[in-house]
């Protein structure tokens, strides 16, 4: 520590006031702001925001108050993966915070708070895997945050492992070295005679102690170290622990404040017309019936959007029932089999570009038992259970906006760019997403209500009805595969996937295309074809599809070398944590168990976002087509679990959701119309057909894997394997429902 | 032409559309956010109330159909302390997104009091609402939990 770090000498522990630690700002900004943000500035917005009276900022990611709790704020949203409580769980560890104490805040939405600990995972060189699609957040040089390209980012299956990981754990060990330091100045005793736990620093030869809190705004005049020294996992005593989620207690009381929740004085309701076939625009409306209509305010043509406002949401949207627009235009040449036919004539014709190779496949192939085959997946939607919304109450000066999203600080930068603003004059305000998935990291949604905003003529709180939000969704792309293979000699000699990637998001260094077992001869190729209607980034984004498309001809290849599918897995899997994760699942399930007639098991592994899910599932088949899932085990391997409990839910929902997809799931379009309209026609897994599910996972002390996404992709092929082993006929195209069977 | 209800024990008069849904009624009338949209078509249970002790979905349920009825919200479970349904839902930790949860809530609520000792067929057929997270399993066992502790009062 510089000399002008040390802190001034006091005598007792009174309590600093915020003026006289804002005075302090320029030794605070030598480093204070642990969260990474180094500059002074970015600290001062910080403490404007999430400090209060005689409250103590002691880094941009904890607070502790004076009456010794603490508040772990927490720079991702919050929609259903309960992670700031496992972030807060990883911070109070290293901080020896007492669990009782400490309480969880999504972090406001500026500049302070963006994922630059995702950067300095990088910088400190510990060999973090950080996701490519976040390195334009980042400047290398300086850690200085890029305009536009900045995210309070929930997405990636990022939170626990790369936040949590590098920022959270170090930021409550070096709140914890700051806290001991003041202790030691205090008490004019060494750092190396005191301990901390349970937010209490004890001098023991003196007996003398003293709270966190009442240490807190001495400690805040200390530089935070930057490299504080790390818990042993062996003294773990909150990490590991199924500590209750801190946000479900009202989430059962129905108090939890979800972004179609909130209230605004003065506010009015918006219902959306948005065109009914791709890229239409309005050519006219004829509005005397909803204006006429008690309770209507205004109607609001914005060309490729018509809303109507009024006194109550429902009013609205009778209102815009009875308008009568006439659309101009639009990709009425669309349809889901034309997008299969640009699929089909660009995998014959267009440039292909190798995504990964090795060895001489052609000639493997002509030596081998040779296969191939063509599969196919269709678009899907989110249909999160909370439609897209968006609360915008415009003033002179700023904006004030409430919505959910996966990407706060974006989202503020781009309704300000609509706005013609300066970021720094839309507060966006946290609240929880009614579920995310990858769709509320889009931007459509922000931009159309700041949009009907600016033409209404008071704070609006805009509702996209479900029809809307089925019709209007980001999907996930349908896309096309041609796989080939050969074996010989019970190996795979060969493996060659050539594939349609429809730009969905996803980063290629998540390698989602990757052939994950041991193949000689390979060769992996994409031709790019964009979607022709808006695609996004669905819940493990594409790990769906090329899970479904490699998992499945992995059986198909196991089938031409004679071998047993799981054993086949094993044998071609030098990958020694996915080698286990296999021999694990053959243990827990019923693989090798006999089992009755027109049942049947299959199994599938997909390694993605650092963490290996291998599942077996257990279905049936009636003679006239109709499919029970009985049940699913999973075996995990996602590094140390930071909680059991949160774990295991992200892990069996995650099944629920890609049996979901398996099942029912598909998004066609005709006439450039998207035609399913509601939960009826886009039917999803329910209580009652949900299998029995079990969870196991490898005990490990390596750095975290993601867990919100990994368990999405197996689980479809394993089911389809199933299948295959009942009905002997192979499923090449989802859902089950375009082999002529249906989910019981 | 208003419309009287009593309302988690509270007389209420509103006067608004005799067609507006209960739901958006109780929503944007009285506050009461807890109880959420989903569908609008009584295809999810998002919306689920109690009408006279009915688990009822709302969302599609003209406010005239409700007067002279007992609402009871998700709001007026509990309140002051946990019913045995959300203090099962807690040791579970069924909610993830929690969107859903205040209609699962309900259905349960009344499930029990028809029936206090449900069995796994009695629950398949009585919780039909959507669940995106997929939080089924955890609900199945806190509805069991859930009639254990109303027994044990």
């Amino acid at each position: 520590m510089s000399k002008e770090m040390q802190p001034r000498k006091r005598s007792t522990l009174g309590k600093w006031t915020r003026r006289s630690f804002l005075a302090t700002a320029g030794v605070v900004g030598g480093g204070l702001a642990l969260g990474l943000t180094l500059s002074p500035n970015r600290l001062t917005m910080a403490a404007d925001d999430a400090a209060t009276g005689d409250e103590v900022l002691l880094n941009t990611w904890v607070k502790v108050t004076p009456d010794n709790r603490i508040t772990v704020f927490f720079p991702h949203s919050e929609m259903g993966q309960g992670a700031g409580t496992g972030l807060a769980q990883m911070l109070a560890e290293e901080m020896e915070a007492d669990w009782d104490t400490v309480s969880i805040v999504q972090a406001p939405v500026t500049d302070a708070y963006i994922n630059s600990d995702l950067g300095r995972g990088y910088i400190v060189g510990e060999g973090a895997n950080i996701p490519a699609f976040m390195y334009p957040m980042i400047d290398f040089a300086f850690l200085q945050i890029a305009g536009n390209l900045v995210g309070q980012m929930t997405g990636g299956s990022t939170a626990i492992r790369l936040t949590g990981h590098h920022g959270m754990r170090r930021a409550g060990a070096a709140a914890r070295e700051m806290l001991m330091q003041a202790a030691a100045a205090e008490w004019d005793v060494s750092v190396g005679t005191l301990t901390a736990r349970d937010s209490v620093i004890t001098h023991e030869a003196s007996g003398r102690s003293a709270t966190y809190g009442a240490l807190a705004a001495q400690a805040a005049a200390f530089s935070p170290n930057l490299k504080p020294a790390l818990k042993d996992s062996a003294d773990y005593r909150i990490v590991g622990k199924a500590k209750p989620r801190l946000d479900l207690p009202e989430k059962v009381t129905g108090n939890a404040q979800f972004g179609i929740d909130v209230t605004v004085p003065g506010m009015v309701y918006a219902a959306v017309a948005l065109p009914p076939i791709r890229d239409a625009r309005v050519d006219s409306v004829d509005d005397a019936a909803a204006r006429a209509r008690a309770g209507v305010r205004q109607v609001i043509n914005l060309g490729d959007a018509v809303a109507v406002t009024a006194d109550s949401y429902w009013t609205a949207t009778q209102a815009l029932e009875t308008l009568a627009i006439t659309w101009t235009g639009g990709r009425t040449d669309l349809s889901s089999a034309s997008v299969r036919a640009q699929h089909v004539r660009d995998l014959d014709t267009g440039t292909l570009e190798e995504m990964e190779g090795a060895g001489d496949v052609a000639a493997a192939m002509a030596r081998g038992t040779a296969l191939q085959a063509e599969y196919q997946v269709p678009y899907l939607a989110h249909a999160t259970m909370e439609p897209m919304n968006c609360t915008v109450a415009l003033s002179k000066d700023g904006a004030n906006i409430w919505v959910g999203h996966q990407n706060q600080l974006f989202a503020r930068n781009v309704a300000a760019e609509v706005l013609g603003m300066d970021p720094g004059q839309v507060t966006m305000h946290p609240v929880y997403l009614g579920g995310g998935f990858g769709r509320r990291g889009d931007l459509d949604f922000v931009t159309l209500g700041v949009r009907i905003a600016q033409a209404a003529d008071a704070p609006v709180k805009t509702i996209w009805s479900r029809e809307t939000d089925m019709a209007n969704d980001t999907y996930r792309p349908a896309i096309l595969s041609r796989l080939e293979g050969a074996v010989a000699g019970g190996r795979i000699t060969a493996f060659a996937n050539r594939y349609i990637d429809a730009k969905s998001g996803m980063p290629d260094s998540e390698r989602p295309f990757a052939f994950q077992y041991d193949v000689p001869n390979r060769n992996v190729a994409r031709v790019i074809c964009p979607s022709p209607i808006p695609v996004g980034t669905w819940r493990a984004v594409d790990f769906t599809q090329m899970g479904f498309f490699h998992e499945s001809f992995m059986d198909e290849m196991a089938e031409a070398a004679g071998a047993d599918p799981l054993q086949f897995r094993i044998d071609h899997s030098e990958h020694a944590r996915r080698r286990a994760v296999l021999e694990r699942l053959r243990a827990e399930s019923s693989w090798d168990n006999p089992l009755p007639a027109g049942h049947g098991i299959g199994v599938a592994m997909v390694d993605s976002f650092e963490t290996i899910v291998a599942q077996a599932v257990h279905a049936s088949v009636t003679s006239d087509g109709g499919v029970q899932v009985h049940g699913v085990v999973s075996v995990v391997d996602c590094g140390r679990v930071i909680n059991p409990s949160a774990a295991e839910a992200q892990v069996t929902g995650s099944v629920i959701y890609g049996l979901t997809s398996a099942l029912y799931g598909e998004i066609t379009l005709e006439g450039g119309a998207i035609q399913q309209t509601n939960f009826p026609d886009y039917e999803m897994l329910r209580l009652s057909n949900a299998p029995e599910q079990s969870v196991h996972f490898v005990q490990s002390d390596a750095a975290p894997g993601g867990l919100g996404e990994p368990a999405v992709p197996p689980v479809t092929p394993a089911l389809t394997n199933a299948l295959y082993r009942i009905t002997g006929d192979r499923i090449r195209s989802l859902p089950i429902t375009r082999s002529g069977l249906y989910a019981v | 032409m208003a419309i009287s209800f009593n309302l988690n024990g509270n007389a209420v008069s509103v006067d608004v559309d005799p067609d507006m849904p209960l739901l958006w009624v109780v929503r944007e009338t009285q506050g009461l956010t807890g109880t959420k949209y989903g569908c609008g078509i009584a295809a999810c249970g998002a919306c689920t109330m109690h009408v006279d002790g009915v688990a009822t979905r709302t969302c599609v349920l003209p406010v005239a159909a409700v007067e002279g009825a007992q609402v009871r919200t998700i709001e007026g479970v509990g309140p002051e302390t946990p019913s045995a349904v959300q203090a099962a839902w807690l040791q579970h930790q069924v909610p993830q997104c929690g969107y859903c949860q205040s209609g699962m809530i309900m259905v349960v609520e009344a499930l029990l009091d028809e029936n206090p000792a449900p069995s796994d067929a009695d629950i398949d057929d009585a919780i039909t609402n959507i669940c995106r997270c997929g939080t089924y399993d955890r609900i199945r066992a806190a509805v069991h939990t859930a009639a254990q502790l109303r027994r044990e009062g």
